[in-house]
């Protein structure tokens, strides 16, 4: 799997958070899936849970029908700067690659903080149309501590 | 059950009745001596701030340190902190767990700076490696005779009397307390009969870690706990359940609230004819409104698993840890005072070490509902702020707290403060308003 295709769906992926298009951003899993969200601790001492986990694009829906309709938190929005992918390894179709992410909050007073650094650990394959998919999206936190929430997906 | 104070806090005059006179708080009289009363000024002032660490934190409270699954073997240790103290907490040779401040003898520094970790047999400050055995008395002093004969310390220099302050431990069900005081009584007595009883309830078997997270708030540490503790806000606060059309097929339930009033246990019981693995259901299946349901109810599918039909266990344990069962996502929460207007929640995920994979699966799922990110209860992630920015000019006003009543005793509802009325009965014994 090419680098310049891998770098264009992480720059959707990160465009369709950063522009509140929460509703297309389950399209660009496969379904099933894998995303999560936890630290890099975890990951290092064996630990599975995370602060969200959906093994289906049914659950990445209901995730932004909930930050739409259910949930209340102050107005804010991400920015996302994404590094560059390293392919891990290839196999059956479904390349492994790992990449930096580092996300700024940005309040609705204007406020703005960096929010979360880390590593994007991905499983990505093409779905029928050729058209890349993140089988799996473990996002691996570099730090443990998430900031009065988390309502927008990393 | 009456906890007595730290001895060594100055105690101001006791009525006849061996009651500590209310009234004594350093901004005048608790307003209308209420326990459905409280001034702002207590989620502000510094001084406040400072004598909670001495006479809460310090004092004849048990506090959250670690699980004894973390320190199984020997030289097995934690660091944590009571309040704003550093601790380490140590898995001894004889199997023993010990407590002791986290501050070397000589020239304060922490002794241990990692999360946790394996000593064997001593720690050893890397400032001056000076070392303390696992019971935190200090043994070794680095170049103790000089060298060459000059330079040392003192021939008269007592190891033996410098050492960092050591806590009392004690352990339930896994849970590891630890306390300065010699009054604090025997934890079962410490948190009554009920609560002991809620707490074995869900810690029954050996458990393992899942995962843990920590949480800044921007509140103070007292306004956290309230919120555990107030179970009148959950429905009207977090609407989750209600925005998808998710109903508990019934709402019985209730809170109970330990004698001394710090500790609580709020519950919520699934109704008899619940199927033990659907006590969820859609409240309208001929909704007009398809899109306000959950594409994937999976994250909904409990089982029953301490068979008794309750879906839901909030239990706090005073000052300062919260154990938590919703349906089968279990969790202990730590709150650590960060200055008068800051917090940190720790939690650590868990289940227990014979869950089948199934079971795995389905605590991970559930965990999306609670949690920094939690689907139903993010919301207590901002509220606290909330909070601490509305009464930022407010510290002579106060707060009400006068759902069910003006007492702290449990009651057969959640519409009710009992819980956070009893907090400030505790506090304020404690604080000596």
């Amino acid at each position: 799997m090419d680098i310049p295709r891998l770098v264009e769906l992480n720059a959707a992926y990160a465009r369709t958070i950063d522009n509140e298009q929460f509703e297309k951003w389950p399209e660009l899993f496969t379904d099933p899936c894998l995303y999560k969200v936890t630290t890099a601790e975890n990951v290092a001492k064996g630990y599975e849970a995370g602060i969200i986990y959906a093994d289906s694009r049914a659950m990445l829906q209901d995730r932004v029908s909930a930050l739409r309709k259910a949930n209340i938190y102050e107005r804010q929005r991400y920015r996302h700067i994404v590094g560059l992918p390293v392919v891990l390894g290839q196999e059956g179709g479904a390349a492994a690659a790992e990449t930096p992410f580092l996300i700024v909050r940005i309040m609705g007073d204007g406020a703005m903080a960096l929010f979360a650094t880390g590593c994007y650990r991905d499983k990505v394959v093409a779905d029928g149309a050729g058209a890349l998919r993140f089988a799996e999206r473990i996002v691996v936190c570099d730090g443990a501590r998430f900031d009065t929430l988390v309502a927008i997906p990393l | 059950m009456d906890i007595r104070h730290d001895a060594s806090v100055h105690e101001p005059a006791t009525t006849p009745h061996g009651q500590t006179p209310r009234g004594q708080t350093p901004h005048g009289p608790w307003p209308e001596d209420s326990l459905a009363r409280v001034p702002y000024w207590v989620y502000q002032d510094l001084d406040n701030y400072t004598r909670e660490q001495r006479r809460i934190f310090e004092g004849a409270t048990w506090n959250f340190v670690c699980l004894e699954t973390d320190i199984p073997e020997k030289g097995d240790y934690r660091t944590n902190q009571i309040g704003g103290m550093p601790v380490i907490v140590v898995r001894a040779a004889d199997g023993a767990i010990n407590c002791f401040e986290n501050r070397c003898a000589h020239r304060g520094a922490l002794i241990a700076f990692d999360d946790g970790g394996n000593v064997q047999n001593n720690f050893k400050c890397i400032y001056h490696a000076w070392s303390y055995d696992l019971a935190g008395n200090l043994r070794g002093i680095a170049f103790e005779r000089g060298i060459n004969g000059a330079g040392g310390m003192s021939k008269d220099f007592k190891r033996e009397t410098h050492s960092p302050r050591k806590l009392r431990t004690t352990s339930l069900c896994g849970l590891v307390f630890a306390t300065l005081s010699d009054d604090t009584p025997p934890i079962e007595e410490y948190l009554g009969t009920e609560i002991t009883g809620r707490v074995r309830r869900v810690l029954n078997r050996p458990i393992r870690i899942m995962g843990r997270f920590t949480q800044p708030l921007p509140n103070n540490w007292k306004l956290y706990v309230e919120n555990v503790k107030d179970t009148y806000h959950a429905s009207l606060l977090h609407l989750f359940f209600a925005t998808f059309r998710i109903t508990r097929l019934t709402q019985a339930g209730g809170v109970l609230v330990s004698p001394d009033g710090g500790h609580h246990a709020s519950y919520t019981i699934g109704s008899e004819d619940a199927p033990g693995a659907a006590a969820f259901r859609e409240k309208d299946l001929r909704s007009e409104r398809d899109d306000y349901k959950l594409a994937d109810p999976s994250m909904l599918d409990p089982v029953d698993e301490f068979g008794d039909r309750i879906q839901l266990q909030m239990l706090t344990i005073f000052p300062s840890v919260v154990l938590q069962q919703v349906h089968n996502c279990l969790a202990v929460r730590q709150v650590v005072p960060k200055g008068t207007d800051g917090m940190e929640l720790r939690w650590t995920y868990f289940g227990f070490a014979d869950d089948t994979a199934e079971m795995n699966k389905r605590r991970l799922k559930q965990q999306n509902l609670v949690g920094p990110a939690g689907l139903v209860s993010m919301e207590d992630g901002c509220v606290g702020g909330f909070v601490q920015r509305g009464i930022a000019e407010a510290g002579d006003k106060i707060s009400v707290v006068e759902m069910g009543g003006d007492t702290a005793e449990s009651q057969p509802t959640r519409a009710t403060e009992s819980a956070v009325r009893g907090f400030w009965q505790a506090y304020r014994r404690h604080m000596g308003y």
